[in-house]
Parts: C-alpha cells; sequence; structure tokens
C-alpha cells in the first residue's frame, strides 16, 4: 500500500496499537530545557523511577539564560534556580547536559541538527512546541506537554493518537530578497492559526526542495503556528551533505548504510493525504505581521486589511482587538513606521546562514541611533562560528549586540524585553500579546527586513537595500 | 486521583478566540519548579494593573461570574506548548473548558491534568454566550460518562467526542505512566528490533 513519509515513520514506532486509545509510540530523541522539566523530574522521584534510556536524553539550558556575561552567576534568582534544578537533575538521573558553558549549548531546537543529533526517520519530542523544527531532517518532531516529558522520561515512549495528514506544496521560485520565513509567513497568513489543527504537515514542491537546511528548519519550526501537530520535509542529498561529518551523526560506513535507508524516506507517488493544498512561490513578498497573532500577516508592501474586509463579525473583533493592542489603524501602512528594537534570534532565525544574511546587508551601514539591535545567536557553535567569519566584527561596526546564545527575547524570560507599548521587529515565531515583555508590541518579519529595519529605524522593503 | 464525576456549575464566559497560553499564562510565570500555585497568575496580564491591582473590566474581576466552568472562543490554548496553561486553569478551580476548538497540545495537557476540554459546536458556543448575558446564574451540566453537555435546566444538550481511552482515566483517576509503565516489556522488545537502537 502507497504510504505517506508521516506514515512511514510513525508506524514503525508503533511498539503498541488499540482499538479506539492512543498509540504507544517510541521514541528516539528527546531533548529537555529547563522551564517544563523540573515538575516531570519530580514525578520521577515520586514514582521512585530512573530515566529510562538516558542515552536518548539530551539537555541544554535556553529558556531563560541571560545572553552576556554567562560565564557568571544568574542573577535573577528564579532563573537561577530553575538552571540550578536541571543540572542537579541531570547530575542525579544520569543525563548528558550541555549547560551553560559548554560549547555545544544552545537553544535546543538549534543543537540538535548542528550536532547531529536529529536524523532523518527518527521520532523527536521536547517540552517545546517548536520541535516542529527538526522536521526539516524528514522526522516525526513534535512538542509535548510536562506531563508527556515525564512519561518519555520514564518509558521512552508517549500515547498518541495519530493525525491526520496534510500536503502543503509549495512550486516556483522565491524572488530574490524573499526568504523561507516570508514563505511561512505567508502561508500561516492564507491559512489561519488553526488551519492546520489536527494534522502533521508534509511540505513539497519545488520551492521547498531549493532551500537550505536551515531555511526548511525556519518553515518547519512555525509549523505550530498554523495549528499544526508538526511540520516535515524529506530528506535529500542537501539533507545528506548537511548531516555528514557532524558530531553525532554515523560516519564512514554507518553513515552509506544510514543514507541508503534515508533515501526511502519519502512519501509514495500515489500515497493519499486527507487535505492537500497548494501554493506558489512566485505570489510571495516579503512578509510582516501587523497583528497579535503569526496569522495576521501582509506582504510589507500591503496595507493591514479595513474592518469591513473582515468576513465575519468575530474576525472584525479579533481585528479591532489586536489593532489596539499594537495602537495601528486598520487600512494604513507598515513600511515608514518607525520603531524602537529589533531582535534577531529565536529558534526560528538564529543559524548562520540567518547572520550571515544580517551581516551582508548591515556591512558598511550604521543601524539608526533610536533603535536598539539585538543579535542572539542560536548557539555556542553558531556564535564560535560568527566570530571565525568576522561577523561580529561588521554587526558591531554597524551598531548591533552579538550576544550569548539563548532564546532570549523570543519569549522575554530573561532580562531581554521589549518594553511595554514599543516596537520590535522580531525574526521569532509569535507575536502574542506581552510575549516579548508585558505591553510589547511586535512585528514578525524575516532577518533581512530586521536588519533593514535596524539600518533605517523604521520598517523598511530590505530589496531596496541590497 | 479520584474519578470524574458528572459536573453541574455555573461558569465564565469569555467571548474571546485564539486565546493563546501566553495569555493564559504569561511567560515570565514559568520559573516555578513545582506545579502548585499557578492558579493566581491566571490570565495575568488581562486580571491586573501593573501595580497589582484587579483590572475592573475583567471578568475573572467580576465576582458575579464563578464556577468550575470556563467558556471560551474558538482556538483555545494555541501557541506554546506549556502544561503551566493547563496547571493554571486547574489551580484557580476550573474543571472543564467549552469551546468550540481546541489546540492540539493544550488539549493533550488538559487531559494529562483531569481538567476536561469539551468541544462543542459553534452555534451551540453561541447560545450558551447568549444565554449567559444577563444570567449569571446559568448552569451547565458536563456528564463525561453519557458525553453530554447541557444548558440547564432542560435547555439544548450536545453530545461531545473524548477518546475512549482518556476517559476512562478520567472516570478512574488513573494517568499515562501508569499504562506505559505497565507496557515496558513490549517497549523492550520493541528496541531489540528498531532501526535506532544501532546509531
Ligand atoms: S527560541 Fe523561542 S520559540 Fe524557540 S525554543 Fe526558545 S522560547 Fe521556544
Amino acid at each position: 500500500m502507497s504510504r505517506t513519509l508521516f506514515d512511514k515513520i510513525w508506524d514503525s514506532h508503533v511498539v503498541a496499537r488499540s482499538e479506539g486509545g492512543p498509540d504507544v509510540l517510541y521514541i528516539d530523541r528527546h531533548f529537555i530545557h529547563e522551564v517544563t522539566s523540573p515538575q516531570a523530574f519530580s514525578g520521577l522521584r515520586k514514582r521512585g523511577i530512573p530515566v529510562f534510556r538516558t542515552g536518548q536524553t539530551i539537555a541544554t539550558a535556553d529558556h531563560n539564560v541571560p545572553t552576556e556575561h554567562q560565564d557568571r552567576p544568574i542573577s535573577e534568582p528564579l532563573s537561577r534556580l530553575q538552571v540550578e534544578a536541571l543540572i542537579n537533575n541531570c547530575a542525579e538521573f544520569g543525563v548528558n547536559l550541555y549547560g551553560l558553558g559548554h560549547p555545544y549549548q544552545g537553544i535546543v531546537h538549534v543543537i540538535g541538527p548542528e550536532l547531529g543529533i536529529t536524523l532523518p526517520g527518527m521520532t523527536i519530542v521536547c517540552g517545546d512546541s517548536h520541535t516542529s523544527t527538526h522536521g526539516a531532517f524528514g522526522t516525526v518532531a513534535f512538542g509535548i506537554g510536562t506531563s508527556e516529558v515525564e512519561q518519555v522520561l520514564a518509558t521512552q515512549c508517549i500515547l498518541k493518537e495519530k493525525p491526520a495528514s496534510m500536503r502543503i506544496t509549495i512550486e516556483g521560485k522565491l524572488d530574490a530578497g524573499v526568504t523561507s520565513k516570508d514563505l511561512i509567513l505567508y502561508i500561516i497568513s492564507q491559512i489561519s492559526t488553526s488551519g492546520g489543527t489536527g494534522y502533521f504537515v508534509e511540505y513539497a514542491g519545488s520551492a521547498i526542495r531549493a532551500l537550505s537546511m536551515e531555511a526548511r528548519m525556519t518553515i518547519c519550526n512555525m509549523s505550530i503556528e498554523m495549528g499544526a501537530r508538526g511540520g516535515m520535509i524529506a530528506p535529500d542529498e542537501t539533507t545528506f551533505d548537511y548531516i555528514a561529518g557532524r558530531e553525532f551523526a554515523p560516519h564512514g560506513e554507518d553513515f552509506q548504510r544510514a543514507v541508503a535507508f534515508w533515501k526511502t524516506l519519502h512519501t509514495d507517488e500515489d500515497a493519499v493525504f486527507d487535505k492537500e493544498l497548494f501554493f506558489d512561490a512566485a505570489d510571495i513578498e516579503p512578509m510582516i505581521t501587523y497583528g497579535t497573532n503569526p496569522g495576521m500577516g501582509i506582504p510589507i508592501s500591503a496595507s493591514i486589511p479595513s474592518l469591513d474586509e473582515m468576513p465575519s463579525e468575530s474576525d472584525r473583533l479579533a481585528l479591532e482587538k489586536s489593532l489596539k493592542y499594537m495602537d495601528l489603524q486598520a487600512g494604513s501602512q507598515l513600511l515608514g513606521k518607525p520603531v524602537d528594537y529589533v531582535f534577531i534570534g529565536s529558534c526560528t532565525n538564529s543559524r548562520i546562514e540567518d547572520l550571515r544574511q544580517v551581516a551582508a546587508l548591515v556591512k558598511g551601514r550604521k543601524k539608526a541611533s533610536h533603535v536598539q539591535a539585538l543579535v542572539v545567536p542560536g548557539s555556542q557553535q553558531v556564535r564560535a562560528q560568527a566570530q571565525a567569519e568576522g561577523l561580529d566584527k561588521i554587526l558591531a561596526e554597524a551598531g548591533f549586540f552579538l550576544r550569548d546564545p539563548g532564546c532570549s527575547a523570543c519569549l522575554g524570560m530573561n532580562e531581554d524585553k521589549v518594553p511595554a507599548g514599543k516596537y520590535c521587529v522580531s525574526t521569532s515565531n509569535r507575536n502574542f500579546e506581552g510575549r516579548q515583555g508585558p505591553g510589547s508590541r511586535t512585528f514578525l518579519a524575516s532577518p533581512l527586513t530586521a536588519a533593514a529595519t535596524a539600518i533605517l529605524g523604521f520598517i523598511a522593503d530590505a530589496r531596496e537595500l541590497i | 486521583m479520584s474519578g470524574f464525576e458528572k459536573i453541574t456549575s455555573t461558569f465564565v464566559p469569555i467571548k474571546a478566540e485564539n486565546i493563546d497560553t501566553d495569555q493564559i499564562i504569561p511567560a515570565r510565570f514559568l520559573k516555578a519548579t513545582t506545579r502548585e500555585g499557578f492558579g493566581q497568575n491566571l490570565f495575568c496580564d488581562w486580571r491586573y494593573e501593573k501595580d497589582g491591582s484587579p483590572k475592573p473590566g475583567f471578568i475573572l474581576n467580576d465576582p458575579i461570574w464563578s464556577g468550575e466552568i470556563l467558556v471560551a472562543g474558538k482556538n483555545f490554548g494555541c501557541g506554546s506548548s506549556r502544561e503551566h496553561a493547563a496547571w493554571a486553569l486547574a489551580d484557580y478551580g476550573f474543571r472543564v473548558v467549552v469551546s468550540s476548538f481546541f489546540a492540539d497540545i493544550f488539549k493533550a495537557n488538559a487531559l494529562n491534568n483531569f481538567l476536561l476540554p469539551v468541544q462543542v459546536s459553534e452555534d451551540f458556543l453561541q447560545e450558551i454566550f447568549a444565554r449567559a448575558e444577563g444570567n449569571h446564574n446559568l448552569l451547565l451540566s458536563v456528564d463525561l460518562a453519557s458525553q453530554i453537555i447541557r444548558i440547564e435546566s432542560g435547555g439544548r444538550e450536545e453530545s461531545f467526542e473524548i477518546n475512549a481511552y482518556k476517559k476512562a482515566c478520567l472516570l478512574h483517576g488513573y494517568d499515562d505512566i501508569d499504562f506505559l509503565l505497565s507496557q515496558k516489556e513490549n517497549i523492550e522488545a520493541f528496541e531489540k528490533k528498531h532501526l535506532f537502537s544501532q546509531f
């Protein structure tokens, strides 16, 4: 029978299946971090049971770590407590931790792929919704809650009903200056933040094939923002080239055998999806959000929708509410709007290619004096690479700070917050009310748009600077 | 955990749609290392002024609205996977959340914490909101065993879906880990033939 890529991976991980009940799904890799794991470890302790497979569990500290002076003790007491709890829990239960000060530390969804821990065909979970990022390698990867973290720690399995499948095909070529971030913001703006709920998405088509691994990760990363359980892309030569030589990836003959298997990981030609969507890459412009959910996005040169364009009363109310929060006018343009902050970072856009794009654009320029520009690399390795390539100097000359790695202003759990009422163009994935700090106002966009905005001081189309 | 019985209660209606977990419990409250106490920060930024005083316009600050049931607009619980959202709702005292649509991860998290997500039709949801207007004593009853939600008394009713396994867990008060631990032998047998055991 013809099967989808998703079917192949899911089905090969089912330990037990019961009528009307969820599957017992085996998990190959489990990432944990300081925020969603402490209660899970307490649960194990209460039951008096160990971590079942420590070798398949990888920990790092990312969500609330400071992005300056990481060599010093964390000054914020609650953050310090959580990071210390992670250190103690990992030591007590024998889990490998890439904590602060370790050369592999970084945002959990950045380090998995760059260390070769994330490999095609695997099932991967983490107590963080952007676990979907790992789907770029042809994995079934999804975010879980803390009770589920405890389940996986205890049994390396999780109870899940198999979701429905959806394929989103994007054909054609993205224009110069249009990135994979724009592509995914465009799709979410078309199908809304609940358009993918209940589905596991496979992205396909020539526009996807042409993307680098890092650009693919940006796409899969934001699958959750359309409500999907996860997103995935079938592995190909681009994937294998990326994995080759990475620290924990198979090497030598093992690698050859692995590639032979990975090549079987694709959707069969006549496999049927529960839902299919098609988009044309040529329709996509640089995108930016104006509202308080990631589905409220428009092409950068377009105007915010007007209230009477809204299809229903509830949509009208939602638009009104978010524009009030953002202090923006329906029907107005965003181009030219002054901003206060620019944040380049998060598991969506903090990899070396993102930093290279930003550096190339800002090289020889200076940021506008009223803008604070923060560049937070996804990992120690990304940071080291940026330094090796001299990107840190280019950024510094342009007035951008290159910080230490972490989630930072993506969710404002550490000191990196956007103050109330201030505007921030952010390369992260969520523009919810208060996401970047209480009262913060977020415009989601690509690293190029963020960089151009920092230089000019107002929302700008990067294509005019390239 | 004791089992989940029929609940008849007044309710708190929040009409907003797409209520994400950052609104239910903002990230800055995620620094606890225990599961308790999140209820006091439920809907924090909607509920309190900057100085910590209650915002008068928000429904949880209006004592005429109370109950064990929260009724909210479509696509409740979207966004971050934080289970703290379910903990905050349960800790506050809610045992049921009614909406016309739930985000997947929230639904799983709620069920794992004996908080019952009841998905109703948009029409039914709107009727609840409409009938609640000016009638804060209106009761809803939610019967898990028969999977029926009803607007009391004798008002419209609708059946709701729940996975048979989860229903049994809730009715009997046992959780997923108990079940998974009972599967240890199967899991070990699976690992022996599983490909990635080699890597
Ligand atoms: S960068 Fe943001 S979205 Fe990504 S893992 Fe960290 S907090 Fe979550």
